[in-house]
C-alpha cells in the first residue's frame, strides 16, 4: 500500500468512527445515570434530517449542527418526560423513539432526498497537516470531528473526575438510596437523558453534514444500535468508548479498506462486518466478567418514583 | 433545671392507601438522651423515623425541633437541622468507595475532621475500599461515620443490631454512649428488649401504628413491656411440643459444600445435618451466614459442589427442583415477593407455583383454573389471609398476609419436609402467631421442619433442637433445653471452638 | 389536580388506554395534516375509510394483516416471558429466504407442487427458528443481551437477503434486476377466493392467535412462560427451567416470523425481492403492545396496523404524502399508549373530589 492511500484510509477511518462516538458518548452519559434509551437510532435520524434541512435552508452547516443538537435534545427530553414523569417502561419507550424517529425523519426529509449541500469544510492545521501518513487524518479534519474528541474528554472529566460524576453514578446505581441522600434523582436523570439526546443529534448531524453531506432515508443503518452495544462493550468507561467507536468505524468501511487488497468478498458480506463484530465482541467479553459487564450501572433501566 | 426538649412529635399521622401506618403519635426527647422506640415488626417504627428524617411526609401532626415547629421536607433539611439516620437497609452506594460515599454527603470533606472523628470514636474503617466489599458491620460503621461528620443533635438508628455480631453490638453501644455524653440525642429503634435495656432509660412502645405507652425501662418487667408491644399476654415461652418423640430421619445432608452464584457471602462448608419427622430443628445465625444457600441447596435451586442429600434414605443429589417437590420437599425462601412468589401474579397463580403437579390442578398439559381458584380461595379463608380475593395480586397484600398465604401454600398437601427462612420477618404480631401455630401443628402432624431464623425468640419458642450457622459452618445441634443464650451466641459468632474446623473439602 | 397512585391496577383503563391513545393519535394526525395544508377530514377518510370501502379493500387489509399477526403472536410469547426479542424482522427475512430457496428449487417441477409448498413453508419456519436460535444461544451460553443481538441479526439478515438477490438467487432472465425468478402459479399459496389475493396464511395466523390464547390461558407451559416473565427467580423456585423457556419462546417466535416471511414469498410477492418486508417485524412489536399482549387484542391491533399500511399507500396515491407517514403514526401511537398507561396505575383527582373507596377499581 502506498503512502497516499494509507493517508486517505487513515483519514476516512477516523471520520467513520465519529457518528458512533457522538452517539455512544450520549448513551454513556444517560446510562451512567440509569437511563436506558434504546431510541438512539431514531434520535440520530432526527438529528441528521433536521440538521440537513436547516443547513440546506440557511446555507450554514453550523446552523445545521445547532438545529440537530436541539432536535436531539428535544427527543431526549421527550424520553425523560415519559419515563420519569409518566413512569413508562424505558425499553418500550426507547423502541417507540426509534420507530417514531425513523418514520418522522423520512417524512420530513422526503423533499430533500437527492439534494446536496456543502458539508462542513475541513480545517487544516498549517504544517502539522503535511506530516506524512497521519498528518491529514489528525490535523486536516472538520471542526465537528474535533468537537467529538473534545466532548469525549469533557465526558471523561464529568463522569470520572467531577463531583457531578459522583452524583450521576450514585443516581445510576441506586436511585432510591440517592433520593434518601437528598440527591435530585429525577432532575439528574432528566438532564442526562437530554444530554444523551443532544449527543445522538450531533452524531446524526455528523453523518448528514460532514461524513456524507446528503440525506437518505434511514441513513444511520444501525449506528444507533451499535453505539448502544459499544457502551456495553466498553464497560461504561469513557476511554474505551472512544477506542471502540473508532474500531467499529473501521469495521464500517471495511469495503473501502479491503479495496486493492485483492480480497474479493461481495459488498453485502462486508457490510455485515460491524454487526458481526458487535456480536463477536459481546460473546468474547462475556467471558471476562470484570472487564465489561460488571461495570454496568446497577440501576440501569429501573424507573424511580419518590412516592413508592 | 430540667433540660430543654430537643424534639417533640405531636399527633403525627401517616397512611398509605387504606393502611394507617402512624396514628397520632407523640414523642419527646431531651438532649443527650438515648431513647428506645420499641415495637414488633410492622408497629410503625420505621415509618415514624422516615417521617422524622424527611423521606416521607406526615399527613397530620407537627414536628417541634428545639422549640420551633419545622417541616422536614427532605433528608437534606433533616441533615441541616442536625438529624442523622442509620438505615436498616444501608443507604450506601456499593460501587463507590467509602470516601466517595462520604463526599456525596459532604461536598467539602475535611480530611482533618475525618481523621479526628475516626480517632475519637475508635472507628476502624478503610476509606478507599469499595463499599460493596465491606461486611454489614463495617457498612454500618460507615453510615455512622457519615452522620458523625456533621454536628449532630439527633441520631436515628433503625434496627441497628439485626446484622451485627455480639462483639459489633458492643462497639456500637460504646459509640452511642460517647455520642450521648456529648449531648447528642439518640433514637434507638428495636424490637429486642435486652438491647433497649442495655442502652436506654426510657422507651416509647408502638403497637399497630399508635403509642402503646411510654415507660421507664428500669421499673418495668419484661412481661409488662411485651404486653404493651403485643397488646396482650405474652405468648407462652414454648408452644406445645409434640406428644410423640421425633420419628425416623427424613432429611439428611452429608458434607454439603455450596456457594450462591455471584455472591461473596452465603457459602456453605461441609454441612452435616439430619432432620427427623415430627421435629422442628432451628438454625440461628446473623444475616448472610449461609441460610440462603442452605435453603437453596435443599430446594435444588443450586447444586452443591460436594456432599449429598438424602430423603428417607434415598439419595436425591441428582434430582432437580421439580422432582424434589414431588417427593415432598418444600422450601419457603426469605424473599417473599420476588422468590417465593411473584409480585405481579395473582394469588391463585401464586398458589399454583407450588401445586402445578397436583392431580387436582391439571390433566395432562392443561390447567384447571377453576379448581386452582377454589383451592386458593379455600386457603385464603383457612389461613385467615386478608385479601380481596384470589384474583388479587401478591403485591397488594401486606407482608403478614402474604406470608400466611405462602406458609399455608407450602403446608398444603402435607409434605414430608419444610425448610423456611425467616418466616415471620417483617410481619405483624397476629400473623406471626398464626404462622407459629401453623408450623407447630404441622410438626405435631409428623412433618420435618428446618427453621432458619435470625430471630432467636422465635427459635426458642418453636424449636425442638437448636443449632447455628456462622460464616457457612454449622454448629452442633442440641435439644433446645440444653442451649442457653450464651451457647447460642457463641455458635452464631463461631467463638468457643464449638464449630467444626474449616475443612479442606470445599476448595 | 392531583395525581394519586391506585391501590390496584385498573382493569377498565387497561382496555381504555389503547382507545385513548388511538384518539390522541388521530387528533394529532388531523392537526398535522391541517398544518400541512391538507384537509384533515379528507385525509383521514383516505387513510382509514377509503381503503376498506369494498370487499377487495377488506381482502387486501386481511392480506397485510397476515404477516403482522404471525410476527405479533410470536413476539407476544417472547414479551410475556420478558425476552425482548426485537429480531422478528430478521427472522421474517430468513424465513422468506428459506422458503424462497426451497420454492425456487421446485420451480421447474412438473408435479408435486403441494409437497413443494409445504416444504417451502417448513423451510421458512426452520430458517426463522434457526435465526432466533442464535439469539437464544447467545443469551443462554454467553449472557448477551437479546435486544442487542437480535437487532444486529436483523441488519445481518437484511444484508444476507441483498446478497442473495444480487447473487445466487438472481433471475438470469431478469434484466439484471436484483430479484429472483417469479414462482410458477402452482407454487403460490391457495387463495381463499379466486378474486382476492388473501390466502390460507390468514386462517393459519388466526389459528396461531387462538393457539397462543390456549397456551397462555390454559396450559402449564404458558403459565411457566408467564412466571418466568414476572420473575426468573420465582420460576427457578417453582422448578421451571429458565433455559427451556428461553429457547421455547424464541424458537416459537422464530418459527412464526419465518412462516410469515415464507408466506410473503409464496403469496402476494411470488418471488424473492429486496423489499419483502414493509417493516412487519418492527410494527408487530407495537401491535403486541397495543393489543395488550392478549390474543384478541393482538388480532384487533393487527387489523388496525394493516389498515395503517394500506392507508399510508392510499395517501401516497391520493395526496402525494410520503409513505413513511405510516411509520411515524405507528411510533406516535406507541408513545401515546405508553403515556396513557400511566392511568392504569394512577388516577387524576380534581381538588375537592371525594377520596377513593378502598376497593374501587
Amino acid at each position: 500500500m502506498d503512502a497516499e492511500l494509507f493517508a486517505t484510509l487513515a483519514f476516512s477511518t477516523l471520520r467513520a468512527g465519529i457518528p458512533l462516538l457522538y452517539c455512544a458518548l450520549g448513551v454513556l452519559l444517560a446510562e451512567r445515570s440509569g437511563m436506558l434509551n434504546l431510541g438512539q437510532e431514531g434520535m440520530m435520524l432526527m438529528g441528521a434530517v433536521v440538521g440537513f434541512i436547516a443547513a440546506s435552508e440557511s446555507q450554514s452547516p453550523a446552523l445545521g449542527v445547532l438545529a440537530a443538537a436541539g432536535t436531539g435534545l428535544a427527543c431526549g427530553a421527550l424520553f425523560a418526560l415519559l419515563t420519569l414523569l409518566l413512569q413508562t417502561n424505558q425499553v418500550a419507550t426507547g423502541l417507540a423513539m426509534t420507530i417514531f424517529g425513523t418514520g418522522l425523519s423520512a417524512f420530513l426529509g422526503e423533499d430533500y432526498v437527492g439534494s446536496s449541500i456543502d458539508g462542513i469544510a475541513p480545517l487544516a492545521v498549517p504544517l502539522l497537516a503535511d506530516i506524512p501518513l497521519f498528518g491529514q487524518a489528525l490535523f486536516a479534519q472538520d471542526w465537528l470531528l474535533y468537537l467529538a474528541w473534545l466532548l469525549a474528554l469533557a465526558s471523561y472529566w464529568l463522569l470520572h473526575r467531577s463531583r457531578a460524576g459522583l452524583i450521576i453514578t450514585a443516581v445510576g446505581e441506586d436511585p432510591a438510596v440517592a433520593h434518601r441522600l437528598g440527591l435530585p434523582v429525577r432532575r439528574v436523570r432528566a438532564l442526562m437523558a437530554c444530554a444523551g439526546g443532544l449527543m445522538a443529534g450531533l452524531g446524526g448531524a455528523y453523518l448528514s453534514l460532514a461524513y456524507t453531506p446528503l440525506w437518505t432515508e434511514g441513513m444511520t443503518t444501525g449506528r444507533g444500535w451499535i453505539a448502544l452495544a459499544l457502551v456495553v462493550l466498553a464497560g461504561w468507561r469513557t476511554g474505551l468508548v472512544l477506542v471502540a467507536a473508532h474500531v467499529f468505524g473501521m469495521a464500517g468501511i471495511l469495503n473501502l479498506l479491503l479495496q486493492g487488497t485483492g480480497i474479493g468478498l461481495p459488498g453485502q458480506m462486508l457490510a455485515m462486518a460491524p454487526y458481526l463484530l458487535c456480536i463477536a465482541a459481546l460473546v468474547l467479553l462475556s467471558r471476562q466478567r470484570d472487564f465489561g459487564r460488571y461495570q454496568s450501572p446497577p440501576g440501569l433501566g429501573q424507573n424511580f418514583s419518590p412516592e413508592d | 433545671m430540667t433540660p430543654p426538649v430537643r424534639l417533640e412529635l405531636v399527633g403525627i399521622g401517616k397512611r398509605f392507601g387504606a393502611v394507617v401506618a402512624n396514628d397520632s403519635i407523640d414523642l419527646r426527647l431531651r438532649p443527650g438522651e438515648i431513647h428506645a422506640v420499641l415495637g414488633e415488626n410492622g408497629a410503625g417504627k420505621s415509618t415514624l423515623m422516615l417521617l422524622l428524617y424527611g423521606v416521607l411526609q406526615p399527613d397530620s401532626g407537627s414536628i417541634v425541633w428545639e422549640g420551633r415547629e419545622v417541616s422536614v421536607s427532605d433528608p437534606g433539611t433533616a441533615r441541616r437541622l442536625g438529624i442523622g439516620m442509620v438505615f436498616q437497609h444501608f443507604s450506601l452506594l456499593r460501587t463507590l468507595s467509602v470516601r466517595q460515599n462520604l463526599q456525596l454527603a459532604y461536598p467539602d470533606l475535611d480530611e482533618q475532621r475525618l481523621a479526628q472523628v475516626l480517632g475519637d470514636f475508635d472507628l476502624r474503617i478503610e476509606l478507599d475500599v469499595r463499599v460493596g466489599l465491606l461486611s454489614p458491620g463495617e457498612m454500618q460503621r460507615v453510615e455512622i461515620l457519615r452522620c458523625l461528620l456533621q454536628d449532630m443533635k439527633l441520631l436515628i438508628l433503625d434496627e441497628p443490631t439485626s446484622v451485627l455480631t455480639p462483639a459489633e453490638v458492643e462497639q456500637l453501644v460504646a459509640i452511642l454512649r460517647k455520642l450521648a455524653q456529648r449531648g447528642c440525642s439518640v433514637l434507638f429503634i428495636t424490637h429486642k428488649l435486652d438491647e433497649a435495656r442495655a442502652l436506654c432509660r426510657e422507651a416509647t412502645v408502638l403497637r399497630g401504628g399508635r403509642v402503646a405507652g411510654r415507660l421507664e425501662l428500669a421499673g418495668s418487667s419484661d412481661a409488662d413491656i411485651t404486653r404493651l408491644m403485643l397488646g396482650g399476654e405474652p405468648p407462652p415461652a414454648q408452644l406445645a411440643r409434640a406428644a410423640a418423640p421425633p420419628g425416623a430421619t427424613a432429611l439428611q445432608l452429608r458434607g454439603i459444600c455450596a456457594q450462591l452464584p455471584g455472591q461473596r457471602r452465603g457459602r456453605l462448608e461441609n454441612i452435616d445435618l439430619s432432620l427427623a419427622s415430627g421435629e422442628i430443628l432451628g438454625i440461628a445465625g446473623v444475616s448472610g451466614s449461609g441460610q440462603e444457600a442452605l435453603a437453596a441447596v435443599v430446594a435444588g435451586e443450586i447444586r452443591p459442589s460436594a456432599g449429598s442429600l438424602w430423603l428417607d434414605g434415598e439419595d436425591l443429589g441428582r434430582s432437580g427442583v421439580r422432582q424434589r417437590r414431588r417427593r415432598g420437599i418444600r422450601v419457603l425462601p426469605v424473599d417473599r415477593l420476588h422468590h417465593a412468589a411473584a409480585a405481579g401474579l395473582t394469588l391463585d397463580e401464586n398458589y399454583l407455583l407450588s401445586h402445578y403437579d397436583d392431580a387436582a390442578c391439571h390433566s395432562g398439559p392443561w390447567l384447571h383454573w377453576g379448581r386452582v381458584a377454589a383451592l386458593a380461595t379455600q386457603l385464603i379463608q383457612d389461613a385467615a389471609v386478608r385479601a380481596p380475593s384470589a384474583a388479587a395480586q401478591a403485591r397488594q397484600l401486606s407482608g403478614g398476609n402474604l406470608q400466611k398465604f405462602l406458609v399455608g401454600r407450602e403446608l398444603a398437601g402435607a409434605p414430608r419436609v419444610l425448610v423456611c427462612y425467616n418466616p415471620t420477618w417483617g410481619v405483624d404480631p397476629g400473623a406471626q402467631a398464626n404462622i407459629h401455630a401453623a408450623l407447630a401443628a404441622a410438626r405435631n402432624a409428623g412433618m420435618a421442619i428446618l427453621l432458619l431464623s435470625e430471630d432467636t425468640e422465635e427459635l426458642y419458642r418453636l424449636c425442638d433442637r437448636l443449632g447455628a450457622l456462622c460464616d457457612g459452618r454449622l454448629s452442633p445441634q442440641l435439644p433446645t433445653a440444653e442451649v442457653d443464650r450464651d451457647l447460642l451466641g457463641q455458635w452464631m459468632t463461631g467463638a468457643g471452638g464449638s464449630s467444626p474446623q474449616r475443612s479442606g473439602a470445599c476448595a | 389536580m392531583r395525581i394519586e397512585r391506585r391501590a390496584a391496577p385498573s382493569r377498565r383503563m387497561q382496555v381504555l388506554s389503547p382507545l385513548l391513545a388511538l384518539v390522541a393519535t388521530g387528533l394529532t394526525g388531523a392537526a398535522i395534516f391541517a398544518g400541512l395544508g391538507q384537509p384533515p377530514a379528507a385525509v383521514m377518510y383516505a387513510f382509514f375509510i377509503a381503503p376498506v370501502r369494498d370487499l377487495y379493500g377488506i381482502s387486501e387489509l386481511l392480506l397485510k394483516a397476515t404477516p403482522l399477526l404471525l410476527c405479533a403472536v410470536g413476539l407476544s410469547l417472547c414479551f410475556r416471558a420478558r425476552v425482548w426479542n426485537i429480531g422478528a424482522e430478521g427472522q421474517f427475512i430468513l424465513g422468506a429466504l428459506g422458503g424462497g430457496v426451497v420454492a425456487l428449487a421446485c420451480n421447474e417441477f412438473s408435479a408435486g407442487f403441494g409437497w413443494a409448498l409445504l416444504g417451502a413453508s417448513v423451510a421458512g419456519m426452520l430458517a426463522g427458528t434457526a435465526w432466533a436460535g442464535i439469539v437464544a444461544l447467545l443469551r443462554d451460553r454467553f449472557d448477551c443481551s437479546e435486544i442487542l443481538t437480535s437487532i444486529m441479526l436483523n441488519y445481518i439478515a437484511l444484508q444476507l437477503l441483498l446478497w442473495a438477490v444480487h447473487g445466487p438467487l438472481k433471475d438470469p432472465a431478469g434484466f439484471n434486476f436484483p430479484e429472483s425468478a417469479l414462482l410458477v402459479e402452482e407454487l403460490l399459496l391457495p387463495t381463499l377466493h379466486p378474486d382476492y389475493r388473501v390466502h390460507i396464511g390468514l386462517p393459519i395466523a388466526l389459528l396461531a392467535a387462538a393457539g397462543l390464547w390456549l397456551l397462555m390461558a390454559r396450559s402449564l407451559l404458558g403459565f411457566q412462560v408467564r412466571v418466568f416473565g414476572e420473575s426468573a427467580r420465582t420460576a427457578g423456585y417453582a422448578g421451571f427451567s429458565s433455559r427451556v423457556l428461553l429457547w421455547f419462546v424464541l424458537a416459537a417466535c422464530g418459527a412464526l416470523a419465518g412462516l410469515a416471511g415464507a408466506f410473503e414469498v409464496l403469496g402476494p410477492v411470488g418471488q424473492v425481492t429486496p423489499h419483502l418486508s414493509a417493516g412487519y417485524g418492527f410494527s408487530a412489536i407495537i401491535v403486541v403492545f397495543l393489543g395488550r399482549n392478549h390474543p384478541v387484542g393482538i388480532v384487533l391491533a393487527g387489523l388496525l396496523f394493516a389498515l395503517t399500511f394500506i392507508g399510508g399507500e392510499n395517501l401516497q396515491i391520493e395526496f402525494g404524502l410520503p409513505r413513511s407517514i405510516t411509520q411515524m403514526f405507528q411510533g406516535m401511537l406507541l408513545f401515546y399508549l405508553l403515556a396513557a398507561d400511566f392511568l392504569i396505575n394512577h388516577r387524576l383527582r380534581l381538588p375537592g373530589a371525594a377520596p377513593a373507596l378502598a376497593g374501587e377499581r
